[in-house]
């Protein structure tokens, strides 16, 4: 283990927590707000990250294919909450999780129709490829930089649309308490379906810019889905200060568990016996982290809600 | 609560039949089917315990399916082919963890309860993937079925359905006692109205503990049935839609009702069975049958079948 490799993690860390943070933020919305269990936010992700590959062969652009890629997230998250999940709100989370996990299966199977089951991998454009010295001795890809510029320009600007814009002022008045807001003459359904909208479109940023890094490939979004879930119990259901935090901790606890564990339980136990036993804790260590969370705070890092 | 018994006796005598009319027509295929049906009727069962009476929205069950299966497999693979055996350590070791999960979860409800018993299951998930001298990913193949001692051959097709058939209809009855007894009233009172149990004296979480443990401990019997039937063992066992697909049967059948889970878990993998041997792609058909299921049949095939309202 040395100074390098520690920070190079720390970035992969960064990066693979931003990408959570851009499904979590959607995801803790549509709980906090509309309270509202939606598995189906991974398909999201899956669906922007196909999008990409088809739009990008499509026009031959890279920026052309990834503007095309968010508005046809946009547009498959405005129509699904339109068609299937308008009518789930007022049920309880138990319905909300099984009609969800129906439409899991539906796009799975949608894509799986029309692009195969076959990975596909997607080419980094040419402008992003390669390394840049960020240190000595320290060379990082670009890519990767760049998602977590984009991930946390994209943080910033959320938190000035609810902090400070009308919109962002509805969104916390729903996340706080839905009746009176909509006693106090909003629409409630169109700031849902707004706000379910442009969480599926964060989705599949999240997707488009996953893509050229994992395969993509049906059943993607569910893997990353449950580590959201983790995120946004960490960081409390209905806050993005929550689910930044909580996105920025389990990204960092994931990847670090994954690259140092196995020296570090080899250091205190037999090599043999870290090398079965590393790569378990650290799938696993997420979960841990939560279950701790939970036990500790039940209302995760930074609750939303007040009662 | 009580679906109609004549319904319950046909039914019955239909899946006891099923070995003979198989037989006759040269049909085993259905033998099998109707097995993996009961195993996964034993499964849904279990869970309704805790869902349709206690009101405990667990999203984490394959968790024991997967102890019974790794239990059974591990035995059999150093050596220890005796059932009973198998049995205690499927049966204790899916109680044990279901009493560390429930004893953590149960604190919590609503969304919490979902989450942190999908995590759960998704941590043994990944270590029944890490575990490599058990087959890690891949899987591995059951050494032998599990020996009861000549009575009982589980490698004989018919005798072995039967079995399932037995587990199937004890477990039956044992959740229509569990729930009409004295513990089953608290239970279901404290999903009614927990404030109201609570003032009557009654605290709720002992009570939810014991019944999620006994789910547990049955679904750890369902596990062990099902890598006796798969004769293979793989961590898919315990894959999170495992979960999601047993929720499906209960809801699917009828929640909170004595026979919904086993009408849910023959309806679903029939469906299952006859979609796909017609097309490749039959989770597209399967996916928004399960949407439509959730929003207009709120009361499951238990509930079209008895006609009447149910009340709790």
């Amino acid at each position: 283990m040395n100074a390098i490799l520690f920070v190079e993690q720390t970035l992969n860390g960064l990066q693979f927590g931003v990408t959570l943070f851009l499904m979590a933020a959607g995801l803790t919305l549509v709980l906090g707000i509309m309270n509202m269990v939606n598995l189906a936010h991974g398909s999201m992700y899956m669906v922007g990250a196909y999008l990409a590959v088809a739009a990008t062969q499509w026009t031959g652009s890279y920026v052309l294919g990834i503007a095309l890629a968010l508005v046809g997230t946009l547009v498959v998250g405005v129509v699904t909450e339109l068609v299937a999940l308008r009518t789930l709100y007022e049920r309880d989370h138990l319905d909300q999780v099984l009609a969800t996990f129906g439409l899991i299966l539906f796009f799975n199977e949608l894509v799986a129709i029309v692009w195969g089951r076959v990975a596909l991998f997607s080419d980094v454009p040419q402008s992003l490829s390669g390394q840049v010295e960020l240190l000595a001795d320290l060379r990082y890809p670009v890519y990767r930089l760049t998602i977590i510029v984009v991930g946390l320009l994209v943080a910033l600007l959320l938190w000035y649309v609810v902090t400070r814009t009308r919109l962002g002022m509805l969104i916390r008045a729903g996340a706080s308490n839905r009746t009176m807001v909509a006693a106090l003459g909003v629409n409630i359904r169109l700031l849902y379906t707004i706000v379910f909208g442009f969480g599926a479109a964060l989705a599949g940023l999240a997707g488009i810019m996953a893509g050229p890094i994992y395969a993509v490939q049906p059943g993607m979004g569910e893997l990353i889905l449950i580590q959201v879930f983790v995120v946004i119990v960490i960081g409390g259901i209905g806050s993005i200060r929550g689910a930044l935090a909580g996105a920025l901790v389990v990204g960092m606890v994931d990847t670090m568990g994954r690259a140092f564990l196995k020296p570090l339980l080899g250091a205190v136990i037999s090599p043999t016996a870290a090398e079965a036993a590393g790569p378990a804790l650290a799938s696993m260590l997420i979960y841990l982290l939560m279950a701790v969370v939970l036990a500790l705070r039940p209302e995760g890092l930074f609750p939303a809600r007040s009662h | 609560m009580r679906a109609r018994p004549a319904l319950l006796i046909v039914g019955l005598a239909a899946l006891a039949a099923t070995p003979l009319l198989a037989s006759l027509f040269d049909q085993p295929f259905y033998i099998d089917l109707l097995r993996r049906v009961m195993i996964f009727a034993i499964a849904a069962l279990s869970l309704n315990l805790i869902l349709g009476y206690g009101g405990m929205v667990s999203f984490g069950h394959a968790a024991y399916l997967g102890v019974g299966g790794y239990a059974v497999a591990i035995l059999a693979q150093q050596g220890i082919h005796n059932g009973f055996v198998q049995l205690a350590v499927a049966v204790g070791g899916s109680a044990s963890l279901a009493l560390v999960i429930g004893a953590v979860s149960i604190r919590t409800s609503g969304v919490y309860f979902i989450m942190i018993t999908l995590a759960f299951t998704q941590m043994l998930y990944f270590l029944g993937i890490s575990l490599d001298a058990y087959g890690g990913d891949d899987g591995m193949r059951l050494a032998a079925r599990s020996d009861f001692g000549g009575m009982i051959d589980l490698n004989d097709s018919t005798v072995f359905y039967y079995v399932v058939l037995a587990v199937m209809v004890a477990f039956l009855y044992a959740i229509h006692r569990i729930v009409n007894s004295r513990f089953g009233m608290v239970i279901r009172a404290a999903k009614s109205n927990e404030a109201r149990t609570r003032a009557i004296g009654f605290s709720p979480y002992p009570y939810r503990l014991a019944a999620f443990v006994i789910a547990g401990a049955m679904c750890g019997v369902a596990g062990m049935l099902f890598v006796n039937h798969t004769a293979y063992l793989t961590p898919d066992f315990m894959h999170w839609t495992r979960s999601g697909e047993i929720l499906f049967m209960v809801i699917l059948g009828g929640i909170g009702t004595t026979v919904g889970p086993v009408l849910g878990a023959f309806v679903l993998l029939v469906l299952e069975d006859l979609l796909s041997g017609w097309t490749e792609h039959w989770q597209i058909i399967l996916g928004p049958f399960l949407i439509v299921v959730v929003l207009f049949a709120r009361r499951g095939l238990a509930g079209l079948l008895s006609g009447r309202e149910p009340h709790d």
